[in-house]
């Protein structure tokens, strides 16, 4: 791992690159410029790290959870709170960072794609402490499933607009939010919201979130005294993941990232891109991809609105090839299930999508010695999601 | 034959003629398989110089309303890239006009580009159009198409620097095509872009035809574009032409009455202005 991934280019391995429109190249090199001045520029590296800690109350805390440990019977079980961020999620991170960005490159607009509604709410957040105009597509699916969300952005005051093409869902948010960005592309900023997307998106989004485990590394050392065995976090473009990974790259820490296997993989309903797609290019980079054998993308399943997008970021896919990091997944049932455990034992309500992370923890951590240590990312809170849980548990509100 | 050959023989038979040339695009698959070799034969007779075959993609993100739908509908009827390659052999053997592919990348990616590549000149394929790939990214796919003799044409958009013009019109094969907006595909009520400025930048990097699409809507506004270049591409007005009652006859009637009306402003568009306004040269 000596070599500088990405390269120029914006390639991790093979995977990475920059597939859009001619449109859309003149605002790439100019953000990408734009993003390497700042990265050396101390003054915006301080507003940045005061941003994070005043505004979103960083660090966020590692969280020895106890009575979930005892529930497993095995290694003890840190969680990682970026549910504690204000939002409520890891995306604060990086749209205070991008919006930062934005006002440098005199953007007085931003457009953001949402499935959850995290990224939406977090986007429109920054939007409104900078004074800068947003518009949020969110499939109508999603819209549907995530209404506290939709009416969250709102309120921000967001444009929240419907995409009714497709699936409905985030994927095709995406495509409608490039669609805005190809014609706005002279006043806006499109601010992705995960390491998706063209170069320089998903290295930019990682640098971003890195701080989850750069503050995870000092946290445990500061508790622990060393590094954990092993730590986890749910994948769905990936940018958590690749968050609380980065920083533990060339350590000997395992590290296992979790996709949405829907109603299994077997069923073919699931979003579990890197456990079962293939190579392929989707909104803007070459990587993994749900897709049939003419190159079609095919559509995701999940119970978490968060997952149910049938790529990945590039970066997740070299790690996949180069072995560094094991891919697996879990079922909407095993998710709802750790979402109960921790509700009962911890007291803290997961996002359905922290909840896949969760899930495989929960079984690791049982097969794993009580002097281990694992880390799982809780990437956000679950109050949006306690409609889904409620319906999908049978329960009526 | 060589496909870039028949592209460049395409155009300097029409400079000869002193005419502008008419590119139409069609979805593949739209209404349905049976009915698109039909169409795209009707849209030769009509007039059309180069003609364009799309191939719908999952997610066309360059694309507006009407080729979402079309291509949306296109592959729930269950066109398939065979089909395609079917439809552009049938065509070929109707046709000496250059037949071109618009397709996104990774339909290309997935099939292999040699595959493709191989496919597309096995059908009769002069030309590849593919809009999500930026020179920056079209290696593995022209090294597949040179030995093919294939084109491999560019896009170039108003906001295309002077830097990047120069290195796309480098590597240009066939015509450059000009992105007329900023946006995606779909008729305007008005193109606001300085065509005369984008265009000339554009000239001074090449000596390749030009050729403007995106948001062309009709015959006035092809000959208003026309001024600048060497032929217009029209897509979403081809396409919401075929949209409508009559069938198939009723569509391929509207779609090539407005061919052939913008053909004919093509033509007067040159008698008005009398000359070229920049001269292609044949590529070697």
């Amino acid at each position: 791992m000596t070599d500088v991934k990405p390269d120029e280019r914006g390639y991790f391995g093979r995977f990475g690159g920059r597939f859009v429109p001619e449109t859309l190249m003149p605002a790439l090199e100019e953000l990408e410029i734009c993003y390497r001045e700042a990265r050396d520029d101390p003054a915006f590296r301080d507003e940045y790290r005061k941003l994070l800690k005043k505004y979103v109350g960083r660090p966020s805390p590692l969280y020895l959870a106890e009575r979930l440990t005892d529930f497993c019977g095995g290694a003890r079980i840190y969680l990682k709170r970026e549910d504690l961020n204000h939002t409520g999620a890891h995306k604060i991170n990086n749209t205070l960072g991008q919006i930062l960005l934005a006002r440098r490159m005199n953007k007085r607009r931003v457009i953001a794609e949402t499935g959850a509604g995290q990224h939406g709410v977090a986007a429109a957040t920054a939007a409104a402490l900078f004074e800068m105009e947003c518009a949020v597509y969110m499939g109508e699916e999603d819209m549907a499933r995530q209404s506290l969300n939709v009416f969250r952005m709102k309120i921000l005051g967001a444009r929240v607009v419907p995409v009714s093409s497709g699936s409905r869902t985030l994927k095709d948010a995406m495509n409608e939010a490039m669609r805005d960005w190809v014609a706005s592309v002279d006043s806006t900023h499109y601010l992705v919201g995960s390491v998706a997307g063209p170069h320089p998106y998903p290295v930019m989004v990682r640098d971003f979130q890195k701080i989850i485990g750069e503050e995870t590394r000092d946290q445990i050392l500061d508790r622990e005294g060393r590094l954990p065995d092993c730590i986890v976090a749910c994948v769905g473009g990936g940018s958590n993941a690749m968050g609380i990974f980065h920083p533990f790259l060339e350590t000997g820490t395992v590290l296992v990232g979790v996709e949405a296997a829907g109603h299994g993989l077997e069923t073919g309903k699931h979003a579990a891109t890197l456990t079962a797609g293939s190579p392929g290019v989707l909104h803007g980079s070459l990587s993994y991809v749900l897709q049939d054998q003419e190159g079609q993308i095919q559509l995701a399943h999940s119970v978490s609105a968060g997952l149910d997008y049938p790529g990945v970021g590039p970066e997740h896919s070299f790690l996949k090839e180069t072995g560094r990091v094991r891919y697996t997944s879990v079922t909407d049932r095993e998710a709802l299930e750790a979402f109960k455990i921790l509700c009962r034992t911890e007291g803290i309500i997961p996002a359905l999508e922290s909840s896949h992370a969760l899930a495989e923890a929960i079984k690791l951590a049982g097969g794993m010695d009580p002097g281990q240590i694992i880390v799982v990312c809780l990437s956000g809170r679950g109050d949006k999601d306690v409609e889904t849980a409620a319906g999908t548990l049978g329960v009526e509100l | 034959m060589d496909g870039k050959i028949r592209i460049a023989g395409a155009f300097a038979r029409l400079r000869e003629k002193g005419e502008k040339g008419l590119i139409t695009y069609v979805t593949a698959g739209y209404p349905g398989k049976r009915q698109t070799i039909e169409i795209l034969k009707a849209l030769a007779d009509a007039g059309s110089d180069l003609i364009e075959i799309g191939v719908p993609f999952s997610d066309p993100i360059a694309d507006g309303p009407v080729i979402q739908r079309a291509s949306h509908l296109a592959l729930a009827g269950g066109v398939k890239l065979a089909d395609i390659f079917d439809m552009a052999g049938s065509l070929r053997k109707h046709t000496d006009k250059p037949v071109l592919l618009m397709t996104y990348y990774n339909p290309v990616f997935r099939a292999g580009t040699g595959n493709f590549v191989r496919k597309a000149r096995d059908s009769g394929v002069d030309g590849l159009i593919v809009p999500d790939l930026p020179v920056e990214e079209d290696g593995p796919l022209r090294a597949e198409t040179g030995p093919a003799g294939l084109a491999l044409i560019p896009l170039v958009a108003p906001n295309s620097s002077d830097r990047r013009l120069e290195k796309i019109a480098a590597g240009a094969e066939g015509f450059i095509y000009c992105v007329s907006v900023k946006g995606v595909t779909g008729s305007r009520k008005e193109i606001t872009t300085d065509l005369k400025s984008f265009t000339d930048r554009v000239k001074r990097h090449t000596g390749l035809p030009l050729a403007v699409g995106f948001g062309i809507s009709g015959p006035e506004a092809a000959s208003r574009a026309a001024v600048h270049c060497d032929a217009v591409v029209v897509g979403s007005a081809i396409m919401a032409a075929l949209e409508g009652d009559g069938g198939l006859t009723g569509a391929i009637e509207r779609a090539g009455r407005l061919a052939g009306e913008i053909k004919e402003a093509l033509k007067q568009e040159v008698r008005d202005h009398g000359q070229y306004p920049h001269q292609p040269q044949v590529q070697k």
